[in-house]
């Protein structure tokens, strides 16, 4: 790697676009990964009977399996996202960003 | 009855469910099983045809460290889940739902929520600025010889705490499985074990874990269609019949008794999820794929794959509870609700011989034996890079080894963790290995992962900042960890422990990266000043992947 390859890149106008963009939705997804497991943990310390009512009423399966089963879900669809934009928006710009800064 | 519970309370309270199987005290040699071991046996000359095959193309240290970069992403998402769908979370995490209904649930949600925050934050800056080793981050703009020394030794620790785990783990395993006797296991474990890597590298080891994965996957699912397919696949009915059996009754539905003590689950789940990101087996397989594309997408599958298997297994302990929990024949004595005959961790194997007859265990029980065998081919192959590309061709050689000499010193470390292995996997057998997960987890959580997320974000981090922040992370998790109860009470005999939790991270992770930060910060020496220029070459690199090591060609 040359050293002016690298400064290059830094000084692209879209390098900075690009890093912004990823690193706002990388800590957002990963707040709200985080956010969701820990108001979870909240409320099974705080307020266990949330979960242990019924799903259906007079049933007996509870409102927390589903719950449980939903952050899984949830996050992993968050991966997913994160994914397609890193695969698609993300990558077109550094292709761009790589390929302009060519000396 | 009280020995079961033992057993349960130490797997719930650590990460072991995801370690290694956790028979401690609860391990009867079984009679001998024919459909197990012969199934096994097929796995095993097969994965050896595979190594044959990977032999062949393994020829550069890029083949033997990475399978050349040519993994791709859905490939190497599997390899990540199978290192991380271990025979234990199997066992662990269906008994622990078995015997503790819906906290169970919790504890296996909080064993999943590490992985998004990997794909998030590590999955395309681990690719793009390492090549073999993570220590090749640490040390991308630090210095070459302190940094690398000491992450090699972060790795090497690391991987030897968490073999003897396994190992220990594979002999009583077996014997509880298979019905032979537990040296043979360890001895069979650590010979196999030596083949892959020595002869197929990365390639071997990664197909090996392929293989296991898929196994797992589809032996898992099938089950658990199996037992649904007794309650009409309703949930609801499942619950109504489980009430009535479970000691709990309707208790077991919501959050029970786990979590009065909330320090030490917080303390066990940072741990365990930034653990998992200072794993050296774990991070090296991103460096497996040819490029941050295929990087994030096999994050991406390998937690899709890890979360689908979790909830798999959760609805095994389920449906273990009407079926197994209601079987005299699986109890000791025929007590309903007393012993499990095998031990507190035997529910998914019960659960297989009770749906799927004894061909169906034994299928069950080779897939959980090569389990280990598919993550300790893992273990040795970061241990053996650490030692001959870390510290022989970097530190020992300052990069100017022979590719063939480092090649060789790789097979002969290979050689060596091997022979170790069998040798502490013997020594150990007999004691209480609980403690040296939490080893692992914390020296991984406080030592391995700060040094490496403070390198690839923060600018102004120093090798003498990496250096302080990473010994004293090192240190305070080894001396918590042996202030606890599992060695300052089980092993040492004292009365009561001087730490109270069971896991160091919450305490030694934030020291690790306070002192790094401290360090860094009041370091004005002209290296620190050269070290902190050289982060925008660095971060240039992380973003764009400019200049990153790309795929070998064959």
């Amino acid at each position: 790697m040359t050293g002016n390859a690298t400064h290059a890149i830094r000084q692209h106008p879209q390098f900075a676009t690009l890093v912004k963009r990823r690193s706002t939705l990388a800590w957002t997804l990963a707040a709200l990964t985080l956010g969701t497991y820990y108001l979870y943990m909240l409320v099974v310390a705080l307020a266990p009977d949330t979960l242990h009512q019924a799903l259906h009423s007079g049933g007996v399966l509870s409102v927390g399996v589903p719950v449980g089963a939903a952050i899984i879900v949830f996050t992993w669809a968050l991966t997913g996202y994160y994914v397609y934009r890193a695969n698609t928006e993300f990558d077109r710009l550094t292709a761009t960003i790589l390929q302009e800064s060519q000396p | 009855m009280m020995r079961t519970l033992a057993t349960l309370l130490a797997l719930s309270a650590s990460p072991l469910a995801l370690a290694g199987p956790a028979m401690a005290g609860a391990v009867e040699k079984q009679p001998l099983n024919v459909a197990a071991i012969g199934m096994f046996m097929v796995f095993v000359v097969l994965t050896l045809g595979i190594t044959y095959w990977a032999s062949r193309r393994t020829r550069s240290a890029s083949d033997f460290y990475t399978a050349g970069g040519g993994i791709t992403g859905f490939q190497n998402g599997l390899a990540i889940a199978g290192d991380y769908m271990s025979a234990a979370t199997l066992l662990g995490l269906s008994s622990m739902v078995f015997a503790k209904g819906y906290d169970g649930f919790i504890y296996t949600v909080g064993f999943f929520v590490g992985w998004p925050i990997i794909t998030f934050l590590m999955a395309e800056r681990l690719r793009n600025l390492g090549r073999f080793t993570f220590a090749d981050i640490a040390s991308y703009r630090l210095d070459q010889t302190k940094i690398r020394t000491f992450a090699a030794f972060g790795s090497l620790t690391v991987v030897s705490f968490y073999l003897i785990v396994q190992m220990v783990g594979a002999g009583q395993l077996i014997q509880l499985l298979f019905g032979l006797d537990y040296p043979v296991a360890v001895v069979v474990v650590g010979v196999v074990m030596m083949a892959y890597v020595i002869f197929g590298g990365m390639i071997a080891t990664t197909w090996v874990q392929i293989i296991k994965a898929v196994l797992l996957l589809a032996g898992g699912t099938t089950l658990a269609f199996m037992a649904m397919s007794r309650f009409g696949f309703s949930y609801e009915t499942l619950a109504r019949e489980a009430i009535t059996v479970h000691k709990d009754g309707l208790g077991m539905m919501g959050p029970g008794s786990m979590l009065a003590d909330p320090v030490n689950v917080a303390s066990m789940s940072l741990g365990l999820v930034f653990g998992i990101a200072g794993l050296p087996h774990i991070l090296m397989r991103f460096f497996t794929v040819p490029n941050a594309k295929e990087a994030r997408k096999s994050v991406f599958y390998a937690t899709g794959f890890i979360g689908f298997f979790f909830l798999v297994v959760c609805t095994l302990g389920f449906a273990a509870v009407v079926i197994i929990g209601k079987d005299p024949q699986y109890f000791v004595n025929g007590e309903l609700g007393g012993k499990l005959v095998g031990g507190g961790n035997m529910v998914a194997m019960h659960l297989a011989k009770a749906v799927g007859g004894n061909l169906f265990l034994g299928f069950l029980s080779a897939v959980a034996f090569a389990t280990i065998l598919a993550v300790v081919a893992g273990l040795a192959l970061a241990g053996a890079s650490a030692i001959s590309h870390d510290l022989y061709a970097t530190v020992i050689k300052k990069g100017k080894a022979d590719e063939k000499s480092e090649l060789k010193v790789s097979r002969i470390a290979a050689v060596a963790i091997g022979v170790l292995a069998i040798v502490l996997g013997i020594l150990f057998e007999k004691q209480n290995v609980a403690f040296l997960v939490g080893l692992t987890f914390g020296v991984a959580a406080s030592t391995n992962f700060p040094i490496l997320i403070l390198s690839m974000y923060w600018k102004d981090l120093t090798t003498r900042g990496a250096l302080l922040g990473g010994f004293s992370g090192l240190i305070s998790a080894v001396t918590l960890v042996i202030l606890s109860k599992a060695v300052w009470v089980t092993v040492l005999g004292n009365e009561t422990a001087i730490f109270p939790y069971e896991h160091p991270a919450l305490f030694s992770m934030p020291l690790a990266f306070a002192v790094s930060i401290v360090v860094s910060l009041l370091d004005r020496s002209a290296a620190a000043a050269t070290e902190r220029a050289r982060f925008d070459d660095q971060f240039v690199r992380a973003q764009t992947g400019h200049g990153a090591a790309g795929a070998h060609k064959h």
